[in-house]
């Protein structure tokens, strides 16, 4: 058991990897900008603007106000799931990326770890994609909005770790279907981003904030852009620290026993 | 760099391939048997990136990087992406990419693999001048021809087994001798074969008789054996391999 939580050998070359996965980026920048940025915009006007108009308010928030934070947070999620299961996948699996790299001084532990601040860092560009966008449409509270860029960071590499969970067990690249649709899909949808958790049976919310990492994203993201700022949040990113220590060291351990028989 | 044996130990440059892994993968470049370049990225930029792990200075590293574009010839398309590049190319590229960190023992595994026969000569070439420059080279191929005309030492294993171990010409003559004669596979050969005590092997409709002196044999099989058609050509490395391993395909 405690194999599987064994602590990784890493030093700062993990930077390299990182390096390695923000040059591939920078060569189709545009491409990359165009989801982050076109998704949560669409999302805006079909419900926001849509719906939201059969909406008066929820929490005493405009709808609109009310599915930002979650915008943003479900683009977190995306970035550092997305990144970590199909790219990490592609780059492990077709381009042999990791085989090429671990013949360097790097071992596959620094990989790894790589990869995972990478999908991190996605989530953070992914995030400062959106907030200006919503900001445009007086979507966003000043200063506090700011601290949603730094929190992006570890949203990201909290579901990069979930994800490449997935990774290091799915057989073959088809296979991370079943995460993406039978976890991301429903946590979209059911962690109090488009209608609040309150809405749901008491049991169902406390299993919910138990077991759903977006609904802890979603709470901190809404409570920064608000600009509201309660302690229970320190709760909210506790679970969400000791979360990504597990979920990072297990990735981590899953990754080396695939890798290295 | 995998190791698992937990019985046996494994050093390289008297380091302990478990405890200085880093050392070791410093001093070392690697050419796989599959290529495993960096489809996103161009000619250059592959080893750029690459130097970076070895934590090359990036001065150094461009300097580093046109000498060995130089040297694989690969100058002219330092800017073309690396799925653009003819299999030849491809392999250069990663010898070249197997050379940024200077290193003292290169391993190769089966690195003309699919190649056409101008860029197998290049790539020898290439190995050979740097063998000249004092680089130890380990590879592993199944062109006995390759490991002839490159090998010093060499190793025949079959199932994970040594079966010789020596210098190419040396193995040739212990096994097989200087020279094959081959002639057609008939009850008569055979039989003449045996009374003259000739060191022969039957494959397929033809025998390969074993010699030092072709001379000798075929003057000797036309005289008493009534041949037809005789051929008389060097031995080869492949000649010892298929004698040590049969010629049963191996699936």
């Amino acid at each position: 058991m405690m194999s599987y939580f064994a602590l990784p050998d890493i030093t700062p070359r993990v930077l390299k990897v990182w390096m390695r996965n923000r040059d591939v980026f920078m060569t189709t920048l545009t491409v990359n900008f165009l989801p982050p940025l076109v998704e949560p915009i669409l999302y805006l006007f079909a419900l926001g603007f849509g719906l939201g108009n059969y909406i008066n308010e929820i929490e005493g928030v405009p709808y609109t106000k009310f599915i930002a934070p979650a915008l943003i947070s479900v683009s977190m999620m995306f970035a550092g799931f997305y990144e970590c299961t199909f790219g990490s996948y592609v780059r492990m699996y077709y381009q042999k990326t990791f085989d090429a790299i671990i013949a360097t001084p790097l071992n596959i532990d620094e990989v790894i770890a790589g990869e995972l601040l990478w999908g991190a860092t996605r989530g953070v560009i992914n995030a400062s994609i959106i907030l200006p966008i919503l900001s445009i449409f007086g979507l966003a509270v000043y200063p506090h909005s700011l601290l949603v860029i730094p929190f992006a960071f570890l949203a990201g590499l909290m579901f990069s770790c979930i994800a490449m969970c997935f990774t290091a067990i799915t057989p073959n690249i088809n296979s991370l279907t079943y995460p993406s649709i039978l976890l991301i899909t429903p946590m979209f949808l059911f962690s109090g981003t488009f209608f609040p958790l309150s809405l749901l049976p008491e049991t169902v919310q406390t299993i919910a904030l138990a077991i759903l990492p977006l609904a802890h994203i979603v709470i901190v993201v809404r409570s920064l852009m608000s600009g509201i700022i309660e302690a229970s949040l320190l709760l909210n990113i506790a679970w969400m620290l000791g979360a990504t220590l597990l979920v990072f060291l297990l990735s981590i351990n899953l990754m080396k026993k695939r890798l290295i028989v | 760099m995998c190791v698992s044996s937990r019985r046996s130990s494994l050093k390289v440059f008297d380091m302990d391939v478990t405890r200085d892994q880093r050392k070791i993968k410093n001093l070392m470049g690697v050419v796989p048997q599959e290529n495993n370049l960096d489809i996103d990225f161009s000619v250059y930029k592959n080893l750029y990136v690459y130097s970076r792990y070895f934590d090359i200075p990036k001065r150094k590293a461009e300097k580093r990087i046109n000498e060995l574009l130089d040297f694989v010839q690969l100058n002219e398309k330092k800017d073309t992406m690396t799925d653009l590049l003819s299999g030849g190319m491809k392999r250069r590229l990663i010898l070249a990419r197997a050379l940024v960190n200077e290193p003292r023992l290169l391993i190769l595994d089966e690195p003309t693999v699919g190649l056409d026969p101008q860029s197998r000569h290049v790539m020898w070439d290439k190995l050979r001048s740097l063998k000249k420059q004092g680089v130890t080279i380990v590879m592993t191929t199944h062109y006995l021809e390759e490991a002839a005309q490159l090998c010093d030492r060499l190793v025949i294993m079959d199932y994970g087994n040594i079966l010789v171990e020596g210098s190419p010409s040396s193995i040739i003559k212990e096994y097989i001798g200087t020279d094959i004669v081959e002639a057609e596979n008939t009850p008569e050969v055979i039989a003449c074969l045996e009374k003259s005590n000739a060191m022969y092997e039957q494959a397929g409709d033809m025998v390969q008789i074993y010699t030092n002196d072709p001379h000798d044999i075929t003057e000797h099989l036309f005289s008493e054996c009534r041949l037809g058609k005789i051929t008389a050509r060097a031995a080869t490395l492949e000649d010892v391999f298929l004698k040590l391993t049969g010629r049963k395909l191996r699936e």
